[in-house]
Formats: structure tokens, C-alpha cells, sequence
């Protein structure tokens, strides 16, 4: 590799060779080519740093807390106003700081997000891959139980699971998680679809690759990028629902700091001391925000298709 | 006779990420009422000179002629709405494949008399009349039944038909044919090819045919211009194609192949740098 | 072997031709379809209300019920047949309308839902209406007018409608425009002075008091009504604006658009008629899923505005652990779903040539 005639010059140069050495190189460059696409995109980076924040503050809850989260002071420091001295977004009933709540509620946020994702995405990339790949019957039961899982009110099911499981995050996450995945099947089937007939899996095949090696190695990550960006987009609807279920005393339970039912708890002062309610909804909003942002400069660089247009 | 169409120093460029991509780079000539063929490889320029002569350019692509003229009429100075009655009425285009240029949720007797309708003050049954005549004049049998039929519900060949009826149907003087076979089977080009050449023949049309099908070309027009990188670099009486000089057009008529000669290997077309300038 | 794979995938690359089903097999596989989607529904409320509580009577009827009606409704249940024998059982309830009875009103759920279900279809339908009638010229607009300002305001509120969280909005809403402003009524569908005066044919008051001429008691229902419609109508058209967005600049990179232009049509007629008219095929879709959305996003909204349908039906049964009614409303909802899709289809059949049998 030392004596390459045109040595690259930068890291720069190396990523943006047209005549990658290495199978490495060209990946990474074409990862950076698809920063560089992301990163020209404003609105995308205010979604990144909207996300990079959400992180941090969770990750340094304890540290950046200035109050306990659950335990108020009830004598001095009911419903106070924002820019209270000590507390900068006021306080709820039980006089306690609603920063502090809203930092360590962000914990609770990006764990059910994050375990929804986890466990949906998978699910849906293999029933997708397996029934588009398998074609015939396999994908005809695969797909009518994906439908119908797609034909149900998604909410209205989810609210009756958790009914049945009982109120709580976890069952808030299973409930979700329940109804999330069929989506992600339907289009990792029409992914594999596409390429079912290409001629480079004709040619895998040809060697000999078993069909799980197939839909592995070479199917799923075809499928991946769009999964990516569907995901991401769909983090901002999970998070939506999440706060539904809490709103309806359904998800996590008092006096955890979930967003939602923190905007419940506050819906009774609503007319008189707005920021109880508010404050819970502007994190709700901005978090959302964040992963619809990330999620279409997601798409606009993975997908040129779409950026396109 | 008076020329209908002058073309001089023409000039079509696209700003991209990547910079200006230049696309035609000044193209001349004139046309009267004959057949006059545009050949070139993909990319060469051939397709963008005749939308500019339509006005189809692209919004954002920068344009410019020291002369772009229809029947006495400045194109590039005229008003849209002047610009839009020659589009279809006067000066009209057959695209490439019936399968996308034809609105797939009208039906072909719809989209034949909404062209006529467009351009002339004729009655909805006057229009259908007319709409008929113009179908049975592409040589279609059974025209009341294909008025009524959807694109999709038509074969290549007869959706091609169709659309030489739904550009004709307002009588233009000149007609701009973007590849209009290349989407065919080879049996039913000819067909096509034949009704075009007797629809441009009767009306004393003028036609521009875009094409990167040179011996089609020379077959069916009496001119050739040979486009290479968004500029002409021959231009040629389609009898004196063999007499071509330029080592473009040479090369373009050696890659066609011909019966009961062995040729091994291949030509390859060549393309040389200073060809470009 | 290979080698036929691959002429084949040249061929099946480019899928012009419409399968042509005999139009008999069409509605037959069509009648599947709505039949197998049904009954995944019920299976899952069955899984759901059945399976998962560990006692399903006590689900049903609370722990605070006397033992003597625990065995009856144990009995009634037919909680001592085989597992499959109860669905069926489930099953023949569901179709017959019969979701039991509800603990919380101690009526049969079935006419609980019958009562409130029009509320939840009235917002629901006011919702998509106003959500269509701006989210599609918005979107049209936005996909002519591609990177100006107008299609970044377009872009940003929709993505804010994707955003926030329709119950904080909705109490945001009340703050201003009743608390502060008093510009609307609040609560319920129909003010108290009404309430008891009016009589509801249809259910659906706007129409039922502009129908027997009452203005005084429709301007109040307009008073009542317009804000939760107009917060599900700014979530459909969020979407809504988004979608037709996508399609129509879609619609207008086609050839046939060019085709338009070359014709010498006018610019509106090439957008507001060629490309909108293709549009409007997916669209028939969108608008479809938004109306289904916002028919479940009435189980938040209406709890905000204390609406009377069937979303706080559902979740004033949940909280009081009336699980026949939380199920019945699911199943209603769920079916509503399955109708609305079986629409969309047949509309959008009619809409695409290409689909016609």
C-alpha cells in the first residue's frame, strides 16, 4: 500500500476517491458522502444537536438535575412561576422542580424509544426479508397477519394491551412495540422484492449461498438504509404514543417523571398556572422534532431517490 | 420558400452541485418544410435542441441563442402565453414512449380533443369528430373504439399512433419527434415510421427528427445534422452520408453492421477530445 | 437455471401488464381478505381479553364482585369450554353485535357505542375535511413552488404536526381560545341550555340542527365542535400536505407532464388537472389512513375536550377497568378501520383505469 503512484494527499482526498483500494475505503466513503449530504442539510443538524442534547442530558440526569425529581417542596415552593429563583420552569402542585423532572423524565423517553426500536425493527426486517425472499405461501400467511396487524387502530390496541397488562412502562413498551412492527415488514418485503430477481443474486445463489445466507448477507442490507430512516422517523410517533398512554395514566406511574403524565398531572392548572402542562409538552414537542428532523436528513442522503425530488 | 425555423448559436446549460453541465453548445440551422434528422449518442445534445425549440427546457437551465426564430417569430423574447399557443398548435413534439408520455388515467380520445379544444374554438362534438378523423388518419381501424380506451389498454405501436394523433390533431406546421420509435418493436417501428412520413409528406410539415439510430435517419430524412457533446459536427444530405467526412460520423456508420460480412472484433466508437471544442 | 432466472427478472423488471383477475376471483379474494383481517381482530381482543388477564371474569366484572356472580358469569362466558370452542363462541357474540355488558353504565356495550359513536364520526369527518380541503392545495403549492419559502412553511408546519403531541395541543388550544380568548364552547358537543331541548336524528348535531332549522342550537354546536375538528384537522393536514407534496412532485417529473406542456396546455390545467388528477390516486389512500387515524386519535382528543364518543367511552372504561367496553370500542374501531380501507380500494379502483378488471 506504500508505494499507491497518487498517494492520497488528506483524509479528504482518501474519502472521496473514485478508486477506493479497499473495501474499507470505499465504504467509509461512502459514508462520508452521505454525512457531507446530511451535514449540508441545516435542519438535519438542528435535529442531530436536538438528539446529541437529549442524550447527554440523560446520560448526566443526576449531575445536570438542580432538584429531585419526585420529592418536592410542598411548603415553599408549591406552583411556582418560571424564573423563580432556584427554579428556572417554575414548580408542579407537589413543589417540585419541573426541570429537574422534565431532565430525568428524558431517561425514560429514550429507553422506551430505544427498546421499541430494538425490538420492532428486527421482527419487521425478518418477517419482511423472509416472506419476500421465500415468496409462495410463507410470504402469503406472513403478509396477511402483517395486514391485518397494519388494518388495527394502532393506539386503540395498544390502549387495550396495556389494559389487560396493566398500567406500567414496560407494558407501555410491549403495547407499542405490538403495533409498531408490521410497517417495517411491509417494506423490507417490497425491498427484497426488488432485488429478489437481480442478477447479483442470481449470481450468489449460483455459488452455492444457502437462502439464509442469501437473506442475510446479502438481502437485509439492502433493505437496511430505508429501515434505518423509517425508524428514525417513526421514533417521533413512538414517543408521541408513549406520552399518549402516560396522558391517559397508562404508561409509567406516579411519581415517575414521564412527559406525559406529567402533562396530565398539570391539566388540572392548566387556566391558572399553564407551565405545569406546558413545559412537559414543549419536551415532548422538541424531542419529536428532533427525530423528524434527523429522520428526513436521514432519507435526503441515504436515499437520492427521494432527495431528488 | 421561407425557412419556418432558425436555429443559431444555440446554447442550453444546466447549473449542477458539480457546476455548469453543458448541454447543447451552439447549435445553427435552418429549417423549411423538410425532413431534417438530428443524430448523437446519448448526452450529445440531440433531445435538449428540440425542447428548447418547444420551450420544455427546464426551468432552472440557462438558455441562449443569437437566434431562435419560428416563422418570424422570436422565440426566446416572445411572452409565455404567446409561447404556449405555438406549443401543440403550431410547433408540436412526439415524445419517446406512449407507455409514460400518454396521461395514464384519460382516455386517448380525451387527451386528443383536450389538445384540440386547447388551440381551436370547436365544439365538444366538432372536437370528437375531429379527434376520429385524426385516429383513422394514423391508421388506426377501429377509432371510435380506441377513443375510448385508456393508454395501458393499448399496445406500444398504437399508443405511439395515438400520440402522433393528439400532436397532429391542431395542424402545427412543425413537428419535433423525440426518438419516436425507439420504444417500439422493430416490426412496428417501420409502421410508424411510414404513417409519420405520409402525415408529414400531406401537411407540408416540417419535422425535426431526433434520433441516435443514424442509418433510421438517413433513410427517412433528407437532412442530417450529427450532434457530438452539444455540438453539430457535420452536417450532411442524408444521400451523401457516405461521403460523411468527420471521423465521428465515420465511426458512427462503422459500428452498423452489415449482412453476410464477418466482423471480428467489433468496432469500437471512437471519441476524440479535440472533438469537443 | 441461473441463466433463466436472469432473462426472467430482465422481463419481470418492467411490470406493464395488470394482472387481468376474472372479476369474480377479484371479489372473492377481495371478500378474504376483509374476512381474514376481521377475524385477526377478533382473535387479538379475544387474546387480549381472554388469554392475557389471569382471570378473565374478574376482568370483566371488577374484584369487587359477589362470588355468586363471579359463577355466573363464569358459566356465561363459557370460560369452561376449550380454548377454541370460546372463540367461536366469541366469534358467532361479535358478529350478533353482543360485546357483553358493560360494568361501568351496566348497558349492553353495543348500545353504549351506538350512542356515542356519531359524536366520534361528526369530529372525525369535520377533521379530514378541513384536514383535505388545506393539507391538498397546500401540498400542491408546495410541490410547484419546490425550495421557496412557501414550500419550507409548508415543510415546517407539517413537520410540527408530526411533532406535538395532540392532547398538550389541544389543552394549549382551550387555554386561548376559551379560557382567554372565549371564542369557543366548551365542554362536550352541545351546550347545557340545548341539551335537553334538542332531539338528534342522525346523531351527528351539526347536520341534525341544520336540518330542523334550529340556527341558535347549530351556531352552538359550531361553537362546540370547531376547535377539537380543527386541531385533528391540522394533524390530517399535516400529513395530508406532506403526502400530496411527494406525490405531485412525483406526478410532475413524468413524461406525460411534458407531453402536457408540449400540447400548449396552461400551467394550472397541467397541475390542477393532469398531474392532481394522477395524484389523486394514492392520495384516495392518505386520506383514507388520515380519517382512520384521526377517528383513533379521538380516544386522546376527546378526552381533552371532554367529548362524548367513543375515544372517551374507551378511556373512561379503561380507567375503571371495564375491559367488554374497552374491547368492544377496540373491535368497533377496528372494524371501522377494515371498512375504511375496504373503501379506499374500491375508490381507488375506480379512480385507476389501470386497476379495472
Amino acid at each position: 500500500m506504500t508505494d499507491v503512484p497518487a498517494a492520497p494527499r488528506s483524509t479528504r482526498a482518501w474519502l472521496l476517491s473514485d478508486r477506493p483500494q479497499s473495501r474499507a475505503q470505499a465504504r467509509l466513503g461512502r459514508a462520508y458522502i452521505s454525512w457531507l449530504r446530511f451535514a449540508s442539510n441545516p435542519l438535519a443538524l438542528v435535529g442531530l444537536a436536538i438528539l446529541l442534547v437529549l442524550v447527554l442530558v440523560a446520560a448526566f440526569a443526576n449531575i445536570l438535575a438542580p432538584h429531585s425529581p419526585t420529592a418536592g417542596d410542598l411548603a415553599g415552593a408549591q406552583l411556582l412561576p418560571p424564573l423563580s429563583p432556584g427554579y428556572l420552569l417554575g414548580t408542579d402542585d407537589q413543589g417540585r422542580d419541573i426541570l429537574s423532572r422534565l431532565i430525568h423524565g428524558s431517561r425514560l423517553t429514550l429507553t422506551v424509544v430505544l427498546l421499541v426500536a430494538v425490538i420492532t425493527a428486527p421482527v419487521g426486517l425478518l418477517v419482511g426479508t423472509v416472506a419476500g425472499y421465500a415468496g409462495g405461501w410463507v410470504d402469503g400467511v406472513l403478509m396477511r397477519i402483517t395486514d391485518i396487524f397494519l388494518a388495527f387502530p394502532k393506539l386503540v390496541l395498544a390502549l387495550a394491551l396495556v389494559a389487560a397488562l396493566g398500567p406500567g412502562i414496560e407494558n407501555a413498551v410491549i403495547a407499542i412495540a405490538v403495533t409498531s412492527w408490521p410497517p417495517y415488514a411491509r417494506m423490507a418485503r417490497a425491498e427484497t422484492m426488488a432485488v429478489r430477481h437481480s442478477d447479483y443474486i442470481a449470481a450468489v445463489r449460483l455459488m452455492g449461498a444457502s437462502p439464509v445466507r442469501v437473506v442475510l448477507r446479502h438481502v437485509m442490507p439492502m433493505c437496511l438504509s430505508s429501515l434505518i430512516v423509517r425508524v428514525t422517523l417513526d421514533m417521533a410517533g413512538i414517543i408521541l404514543i408513549a406520552a399518549g398512554l402516560g396522558f391517559l395514566g397508562l404508561g409509567a406511574q406516579p411519581p415517575s417523571p414521564e412527559w406525559g403524565a406529567m402533562i396530565a398531572s398539570g391539566r388540572r392548572f392548566i387556566l391558572d398556572q399553564w407551565w405545569v402542562a406546558t413545559m412537559p409538552g414543549m419536551a415532548i414537542l422538541i424531542v419529536s422534532l428532533g427525530f423528524n428532523l434527523v429522520g428526513d436528513g436521514l432519507r435526503d442522503s441515504l436515499d437520492p431517490r427521494e432527495a431528488g425530488q | 420558400m421561407r425557412p419556418l425555423l432558425h436555429v443559431d448559436d444555440l446554447k442550453v446549460s444546466f447549473p449542477t452541485r458539480s457546476g455548469l453541465v453543458e448541454a447543447v453548445r451552439g447549435v445553427s440551422f435552418t429549417l423549411g418544410r423538410e425532413r431534417l434528422g438530428i443524430v448523437g449518442e446519448s448526452g450529445s445534445g440531440k433531445s435538449q435542441t428540440g425542447r428548447a425549440i418547444m420551450g420544455l427546457t427546464p426551468p432552472q437551465a440557462r438558455i441562449s441563442a443569437a437566434r431562435l426564430e419560428f416563422d418570424g417569430i422570436d422565440l426566446l423574447s416572445a411572452p409565455p402565453k404567446l409561447r404556449r399557443s405555438l406549443r401543440g398548435g403550431r410547433i408540436a413534439m412526439v415524445l419517446q414512449d406512449p407507455k409514460y408520455s400518454l396521461n395514464p388515467v384519460m382516455s386517448i380520445g380525451r387527451q386528443i380533443v383536450e389538445t384540440l379544444r386547447t388551440h381551436e374554438n370547436v365544439s365538444r362534438k366538432v372536437a370528437r369528430e375531429r379527434a376520429l378523423d385524426m385516429l383513422a388518419a394514423v391508421q388506426i381501424r377501429d377509432p371510435a373504439r380506441v377513443f375510448d380506451l385508456y393508454p395501458h389498454e393499448v399496445s406500444g405501436g398504437m399508443g405511439q399512433r395515438a400520440m402522433i394523433a393528439m400532436m397532429l390533431v391542431a395542424g402545427p406546421e412543425l413537428l419535433i419527434a423525440d426518438e419516436p420509435t425507439s420504444a417500439l418493436d422493430v416490426t412496428v417501428q417501420l409502421e410508424v415510421l411510414s404513417i409519420l412520413d405520409r402525415l408529414v409528406a400531406d401537411r407540408g410539415m416540417g419535422l425535426v427528427f431526433v434520433s441516435h439510430d443514424l442509418r433510421l435517419v438517413s433513410s427517412f430524412c433528407d437532412r442530417v445534422l450529427v450532434m457530438y457533446a452539444g455540438k453539430v459536427v457535420e452536417e450532411i444530405a442524408a444521400s451523401e452520408l457516405g461521403n460523411a467526412r468527420h471521423p465521428y460520423t465515420r465511426g458512427l456508420l462503422n459500428c452498423m453492421p452489415t449482412l453476410g460480412t464477418n466482423r471480428h472484433p467489433l468496432p469500437v466508437l471512437d471519441r476524440q477530445p479535440e472533438w469537443r471544442l | 437455471m441461473s441463466s433463466t432466472t436472469m432473462s426472467e427478472s430482465v422481463r419481470a423488471g418492467r411490470p406493464f401488464h395488470v394482472r387481468a383477475w376474472p372479476v369474480a376471483i377479484g371479489v372473492l379474494r377481495f371478500a378474504g381478505v376483509v374476512i381474514t383481517t376481521f377475524l385477526g381482530l377478533l382473535a387479538v381482543t379475544f387474546f387480549i381479553g381472554r388469554v392475557i388477564p389471569v382471570d378473565p371474569v374478574l376482568a370483566v366484572l371488577g374484584d369487587r364482585a359477589p362470588a355468586s356472580a363471579i359463577e355466573r358469569t363464569r358459566e356465561a362466558m363459557g370460560l369452561n369450554l376449550p380454548i377454541y370452542q370460546q372463540f367461536f363462541i366469541y366469534v358467532r357474540q361479535a358478529l350478533a353485535g353482543d360485546f357483553g355488558t358493560s360494568v361501568l353504565t351496566t348497558h349492553p356495550v353495543m348500545s353504549d357505542i351506538a350512542r356515542v359513536f356519531p359524536a366520534t364520526i361528526e369530529l372525525a369527518t369535520l377533521g379530514t375535511l378541513i384536514g383535505t380541503s388545506l393539507g391538498i392545495p397546500l401540498g400542491v403549492l408546495a410541490a410547484v413552488k419546490r425550495g421557496t419559502l412557501l414550500d419550507q412553511l409548508v415543510r415546517i408546519i407539517g413537520l410540527i404536526g408530526y411533532s406535538v403531541p395532540i392532547f398538550w395541543l389541544g389543552l394549549l388550544a382551550l387555554l386561548v381560545f376559551y379560557a382567554k380568548l372565549g371564542w369557543v364552547a366548551y365542554p362536550g358537543r352541545i351546550g347545557i341550555a340545548f341539551e335537553y331541548s334538542f332531539t338528534p336524528i342522525t346523531g351527528l348535531y351539526l347536520i341534525d340542527a341544520l336540518w330542523q332549522g334550529e340556527w341558535e342550537v347549530a351556531v352552538d354546536v359550531f361553537r362546540h365542535i370547531i376547535l377539537p375538528a380543527a386541531l385533528l384537522g391540522y394533524f390530517s393536514m399535516a400529513y395530508i400536505s406532506r403526502m400530496t407534496r411527494s406525490f405531485m412532485l412525483n406526478e410532475l417529473g413524468q413524461e406525460y407532464i411534458v407531453a402536457a406542456r408540449a400540447k400548449g396546455l396552461s400551467e394550472a390545467r397541467i397541475i390542477w388537472f393532469h398531474a392532481l388528477r394522477n395524484a389523486a390516486v394514492p392520495l384516495v389512500t392518505v386520506i383514507a389512513l388520515s380519517y382512520a387515524t384521526l377517528l383513533e386519535g379521538s380516544v386522546l382528543t376527546e378526552t381533552v375536550f371532554s367529548w362524548p364518543g367513543l375515544g372517551l367511552y374507551i378511556t373512561n372504561s379503561l380507567q375503571n377497568a371495564d375491559m367488554n367496553a374497552v374491547l368492544g370500542g377496540t373491535i368497533i374501531i377496528g372494524s371501522t378501520f377494515i371498512g375504511i380501507n375496504l373503501l379506499s380500494d374500491l375508490l381507488y379502483r375506480t379512480l385507476d383505469p389501470r386497476t379495472r378488471a
